[in-house]
């Protein structure tokens, strides 16, 4: 099996330029008994070239991110303010068939669950040549979409002969490669992979992440990435989000962010992972569970579970601030929290 | 009807499991007996100590469920042996039938993986917990009601009384799994086979699932069987590992010399395969290709031979390989097991 990308069109990268910018996005789900703060003031750029990765619990808001860049959120999601630029322009201003034409083509989706994102009654192929009429429609020839998808097949390490196969006779690591397959028929600019490995198991997840970098690194593609799974995050980003409850409490390079967490949250969040590497420390537990986003805390939203809280953090919001080095982080404490380890180790 | 066994001793396993097997026969049609099995446990053998944690590891399809679901009576094996002991109680599971179940049941439980589809949703909390109790026809409706406190409490859902007639959608995943162990534990049972109870969790609550289950094994001697693919969970609530693949144990021995020293080519490929929460350290490449192979009527020779970059003639030519010590109480399945450090050493 010939795992080659040379035919796939390949772009030269500006890693300065900014592909994607966030910028203090708010957006609240409607629902009977009011309104949900999904995402609140969430702000990243994500450069070209860039494997961006936002980490969370669930309900913390990562998923809407990554569907409101596609808007592709449920119909009692508002967009209450904010920007999302993608090259410049902003997405939320694009009519629905505008948004349509960028959708696939410049910016892609892997989803969670590969498992249900083939319509089982569709030969995989099939699938993917939908895509191309959508987008490439006259300009592809049925020979030449044939080839396209050999090829693309052929990049994520299947064979040509199973694009004539149905979904069912894939295995969970093949039928996540075929979808990454499908995410590149249209040679995007941007890929958000929401938990692209989480039903695989750890050496199929593996081979699939492998194969993600590699693509992305060779063919000039910026990455979102989305997962709970902080190791798997630490493998495979450059810069790093950590978001609470609809908010984006930390961000910057992911090195710094694993050697220095600066929010109590992300710290607690790193040291509650266990590893099979290195020696087997205690692991911190996180107290409590996530706020209720219909009325989230106020002040900072993670004061009701922070061993630093203060009185100034129940009624103050703390902003977003860079702290040196691209690294931003939103808490009125971050300076104590290297004195947590000591704490703990005590 | 009571199997006839040697009397117990001291020091002896709570479970013992002999060349248990589970083959699932594949349909070949109404009338026609089926020529395919698929071999889901394969001969396996182990031991649980009393008061022990095993961890039985691998990935899906490998036949750990399986395993789990005999040990508790959810299923019945095809072939071995379960010996379950505890006190003056001594029974081979696959031979507990009729009145003798209610009994068995009241000393081995199960917790699931998914908290959501564990519960009965139209059934409150205290409902849910005191079930066995009422199956079992244990104490009053008072009686059950203060041990279902006492349980809430100790599984950490407080204030208990107000969790009492609540109903399963009104709790969180977190919250609805300590109900899970509360439930299992509700009958003070000596073994719990525990399927992947953390994987549906957030790491956060994760963590404090496990630390409470490892907490309450240690203060009420409760033995358990934790299923998972994880190995990091793995690492921090067992005593010892087994690895399985292809329904066969291929290594087993103490957790963290497992973790240190892995043997077996499929233990070290899953072991550098685990991604690492940490950005600066660079994992081994993992050496094996491709997914977990089907195990439908698998041919003699051993199991991992297909993806083994060590294989050998001698793999070829031999069934699969049994179980061997090759240091404190670790056993590895492999006949190349002495020569794959040099191999390793030499290619690199």
């Amino acid at each position: 099996m010939t795992t080659s990308l040379e035919n796939l069109e390949t772009r030269q990268i500006d890693p300065t330029k900014p592909l994607l910018e966030v910028d203090r996005l708010v957006m609240h789900y409607k629902i009977k008994a009011g309104e949900v703060s999904a995402i609140e003031d969430v702000s990243f750029t994500v450069h070209q070239g860039e494997a961006v990765g936002l980490v969370g619990e669930s309900g913390c808001g990562k998923t809407s991110v990554a569907l409101s860049l596609l808007r592709l959120l449920p119909s009692n999601a508002e967009y209450i303010s904010g920007e999302i630029r993608f090259n410049g322009e902003d997405l939320l201003y694009l009519s629905p068939e505008e948004m349509r034409q960028h959708r696939w083509k410049d910016i892609a989706m892997v989803f969670q669950g590969a498992m249900n994102s083939w319509n089982p009654v569709y030969r995989v192929g099939d699938q993917i040549r939908e895509t191309l009429d959508t987008h490439y429609r006259g300009a592809m020839s049925y020979d030449q979409q044939r080839e396209h998808m050999e090829r693309l097949f052929s990049s994520v390490g299947l064979t040509p002969e199973m694009l004539d196969r149905y979904p069912h006779e894939f295995s969970g690591g093949m039928r996540q490669r075929a979808v990454i397959a499908m995410a590149l028929a249209c040679s995007p600019e941007l890929i958000i992979a929401d938990e692209p490995t989480t039903a695989l198991d750890v050496i199929v997840q593996d081979q699939i992440l492998k194969e993600l970098k590699r693509i992305q690194a060779e063919l000039g593609m910026s990455i979102i990435y989305i997962s709970h799974d902080i190791a798997v995050i630490a493998e495979v980003t450059d810069s790093l989000g950590v978001m609470y409850a609809g908010k984006l409490v930390e961000y910057g390079p992911t090195s710094t962010i694993f050697a220095r967490p600066r929010h109590p949250y992300a710290y607690l969040l790193l040291r509650s992972t266990p590893s099979i590497s290195g020696p087997r420390r205690e692991l911190a537990p996180l107290e409590g569970e996530p706020p209720n986003l219909l009325s989230p805390p106020t002040g900072c939203r993670f004061h009701p579970r922070c061993p630093f809280a203060t009185d100034k953090c129940v009624t103050d919001e703390p902003p977003l601030e860079e702290i040196g080095g691209g690294h931003r982080v939103a808490c009125w404490h971050h300076e104590q929290v290297p004195e947590l380890e000591e704490a703990l180790h005590r | 009807m009571t199997a006839t066994l040697p009397p117990p001793r001291t020091g002896e396993p709570l479970v013992e499991i002999r060349d248990l097997e589970m083959h699932f026969p594949i349909s070949k049609g109404l009338f026609r007996a089926p020529t395919d099995f698929v071999h889901a446990v394969d001969g396996i053998s182990l031991d649980i100590a009393p008061g022990e944690s095993v961890g039985l590891v691998g990935e899906s399809g490998c036949g750990k469920s399986s395993t789990g679901r005999m040990l508790v009576k959810l299923m019945e094996p095809t072939g071995g042996s379960i010996i379950f002991r505890d006190g003056d109680y001594q029974r081979d599971v696959a031979k507990v039938k009729g009145s003798e179940i209610k009994d068995f049941r009241a000393r081995v439980q199960m917790i699931f993986q998914d908290p959501y589809e564990s519960m009965n949703p139209r059934r409150t909390i205290f409902d849910t917990i005191s079930e066995p109790m009422a199956v079992q026809g244990v104490g009053s409706v008072a009686e059950r009601e203060e041990r279902v406190l006492e349980l809430l409490q100790l599984v950490g859902l407080t204030p208990a009384e107000s969790f009492l007639f609540r109903y399963p959608h009104e709790l969180s995943g977190g919250q609805r799994q300590r109900v899970a162990v509360a439930r299992a534990l509700v009958m003070n049972p000596t073994f719990v086979v525990a399927d992947e109870p953390t994987s549906m969790l957030d790491v956060s609550i994760r963590i404090s699932i496990m630390e409470l289950m490892t907490k309450l094994g240690q203060d009420l001697g409760v033995s358990y069987l934790y299923i998972t693919h994880d190995l990091a969970v793995a690492r921090y609530m067992c005593d010892r590992i087994a690895v399985m693949y292809l329904g066969k144990i291929v290594e087993i021995g103490p957790t963290e010399e497992i973790l240190a020293n892995p043997k077996h080519p499929y233990t070290r490929a899953l072991l550098s395969a685990v991604p690492v929460p940490d950005p600066s350290l660079k994992r081994p490449p993992v050496e094996i290709k491709g997914g977990i192979s089907a195990a439908i009527n698998p041919p003699p020779e051993c199991r991992f031979i297909q993806r083994c970059p060590f294989a050998a003639q001698v793999c070829q030519e031999n069934p699969h390989p049994p179980l061997e010590q090759q240091g404190d109480r670790h056993f590895v399945a492999c006949y190349r097991v002495d020569e794959i450090d040099s191999v390793t050493e030499a290619a690199s």
